[in-house]
């Protein structure tokens, strides 16, 4: 087990690597300095900022000292905004995304496990067809199309709900939460679906249905375990997906995140900036693949029996 | 099953008959197309399936159709009219320059939808190679192949093909290639796994014995083999491809215009849904529609050519 954790962390210190190294040339590769503004700087000015900003230097000391700098913590000064550091800008926008990700993943795990599981029991009748239509609806609705859907409907017919903003009116949350959830509620209720149904055939639950248990306990202790080993393995994939419906969640409700931000940096050619969320949302996702994996071992005992029996 | 069977046949009709190599392939071929017509049988039982194909077949005509039969022009603008709800003129409504939301929709589908045929292409073409070699050589240079498409699979794709946008500009160009190099690696898995079957199979034995290369043997006997299961997922992987497109082009960083596509669409919908919904409704529906067919279809298409493979 420990060795299975060592051998994938090492793996992920090259993935990691590569993903810094492209990033960083790809972006000087980039056609436009990020001063090339809408007004000309002058010759002298320019060279100052450029000096200031390290841009003299050449491709590999800037590379060199870029490298040192992330392992003080340090990802340089932004672009676009002045006097800001681009590690202070990811830490303000951080708990913001972090928070909306919360929310959305439990809105798909609670959704989603409830109707996967309810229709898992009684498979191919009413019970079953209406959970999963609904869940095709879900897969096949994009988030970008999801948002203004329910904002025109809660936020401007009813006016139930706030249509944008982050913590500024009660229930702003809401909305934002259920347009990124949605989507994966619905692959959770396939998944979780698919595994039930895979689990229930299986002769341990014959045992504990013989056993005289409940049908409750056969289902929630015994078989949802098993069951739902297919929506842990979907998580870490999942994590890059939320982050990736974070961009659209965060523009349509204007949410200070760190997706807007990214979104907004790739719009303005905020170079630091896009360097330093992508090597840090990139860094988040390689980590919740880990992570992901690791839960899904813990819960089924014949992967981790493979995984330790080997030498 | 049905590769089992028809390989004992292709074993014995080569090395009883002695025939040349070139009637072995007809018969194989034959047989093959009794392979892909009890499929069709299967197909055809599924009514969701058959109603998205027709549903697919009748939108993509409209679309390829749109500049002929189309009363109005995809830039035509009409400013005295503004935008209007729907109305039998205007069967979508208008925006605000007066253009004609139905033509729009049915430009912007030919994007979209090349987008999703050409990038899945890309993928299809790069996977079933690199699948391939990898499973049949097998070995070292199998492992040093999937390794790094472990290590691919790893990267955070999305994020890469936005910074290719940014670095690159917006291209339609870049944008089939960026979305096929990162749907090309499950591709590759899939048909690696077909492949490492297959290579076991008499009438591999049988080319081999006949002293055939082994760039024919790939091509003739191995790829053909995979192609039930790499057509399955070339269909579940277009509504992937055109969600990506849509995605990026909401953003704005997809498609530009003046060119237009459905995520373009619904996105300058977004925009101004409080005032005029139908240009928010009609672009949506029509992608959702496209991509329920595409899955329903997928989905079809995966019981009825691999019925071993278990419903998700």
């Amino acid at each position: 087990m420990w060795r299975f954790i060592w051998i994938r962390l090492l793996q992920a210190i090259p993935v990691i690597f590569v993903v810094i190294t492209a990033t960083f040339f790809l972006i000087r590769k980039a056609p436009g300095g990020p001063f090339d503004a809408e007004k000309p700087v002058i010759p002298s000015v320019k060279r100052a900022l450029e000096a200031k900003y390290n841009l003299d230097q050449s491709m590999w000391e800037q590379y060199v000292s870029y490298i040192a700098g992330l392992f003080r913590g340090d990802m340089g000064p932004s672009f676009k905004y002045p006097g800001w550091q681009v590690e202070d800008l990811i830490a303000s926008g951080l708990p913001i995304t972090a928070e909306l990700g919360f929310y959305a993943l439990l809105v798909a795990l609670a959704v989603g496990v409830i109707a996967g599981v309810i229709a898992a029991l009684k498979p191919n009748t009413a019970q079953d067809y209406i959970p999963m239509s609904l869940a095709m609806i879900g897969i096949c609705m994009p988030t970008f199309m999801l948002g203004p859907l329910l904002v025109l409907l809660f936020g401007i017919h009813l006016e139930w709900l706030p249509i944008s903003g982050w913590g500024d009116l009660p229930g702003d949350k809401i909305l934002p939460s259920i347009t990124l959830g949605a989507a994966y509620a619905a692959y959770v209720a396939r998944l979780s679906r698919g595994g039930m149904l895979e689990i229930m055939s299986q002769d341990y639950i014959r045992t504990a249905r013989a056993k005289g248990l409940p049908e409750r306990v056969v289902v929630i202790k015994h078989a949802m375990r098993g069951g739902l080993i297919p929506v842990v393995t979907f998580l870490g994939p999942a994590f890059a997906g939320l982050l990736a419906g974070s961009f659209v969640v965060e523009t349509i409700f204007q949410i200070p995140g760190l997706g807007r931000f990214y979104v907004q940096a790739a719009f303005n050619r905020d170079y630091t900036m896009i360097l330093g969320t992508t090597i840090f949302l990139s860094v988040l996702i390689v980590m919740f693949n880990l992570l992901s994996d690791m839960l899904a071992m813990w819960m089924n005992p014949r992967l981790r029996q493979q995984v330790s029996g080997k030498r | 099953m049905d590769e089992s069977a028809l390989a004992t046949t292709s074993l014995r009709e080569t090395l009883v008959s002695r025939a040349t190599n070139e009637s072995s392939q007809v018969k194989q071929f034959e047989k093959g197309t009794s392979l892909w017509a009890d499929a069709w049988i299967r197909l055809k039982k599924n009514k969701m399936a058959i109603a998205s194909l027709y549903v697919l077949l009748a939108l993509i005509t409209l679309c390829v159709l749109t500049p002929w039969i189309s009363p109005y022009g995809y830039e035509e603008q009409n400013l005295n009219l503004g935008a209007i709800p729907p109305s039998i003129a205007h069967w979508f409504g208008t925006d605000v320059f007066g253009r004609d939301l139905l033509t729009r929709v049915l430009y912007g589908g030919r994007v979209s939808l090349t987008v999703g045929f050409i990038a899945t292409s890309v993928a299809l073409f790069i996977g079933v190679l690199w699948g391939t070699i990898s499973g049949y050589l097998g070995g070292r240079i199998d492992i040093v192949m999937m390794r790094i498409v472990d290590i691919l699979y790893a990267l955070p794709f999305i994020i890469f093909i936005i910074l290719l946008m940014v670095v690159f500009g917006r291209s339609m160009l870049l944008l089939f290639m960026a979305i096929g190099a990162v749907e090309w690696l499950t591709m590759a898995r899939i048909v690696r796994g077909q492949v490492l079957g297959i290579r076991r199979q008499e009438y591999i034995e049988a080319a081999l014995s006949m002293g055939l290369s082994t760039p024919t043997i790939l091509r003739r006997h191995v790829i053909p083999n995979t192609l039930g299961p790499v057509i399955v997922y070339a269909t579940l992987t277009i509504p992937q491809v055109m969600l990506l497109e849509a995605f990026l082009s909401f953003l704005g960083l997809g498609i530009q215009p003046p060119q237009s596509s459905w995520g373009l669409l619904i996105s300058y919908g977004a925009e101004t849904m409080e005032d005029y919904p139908w240009m928010l409704i009609f672009p949506g529906l029509a992608l959702s529609i496209t991509l329920f067919s595409l899955n329903f279809l997928g989905d079809g298409l995966r019981d009825a050519l691999d019925p071993k493979a278990s419903k998700d």
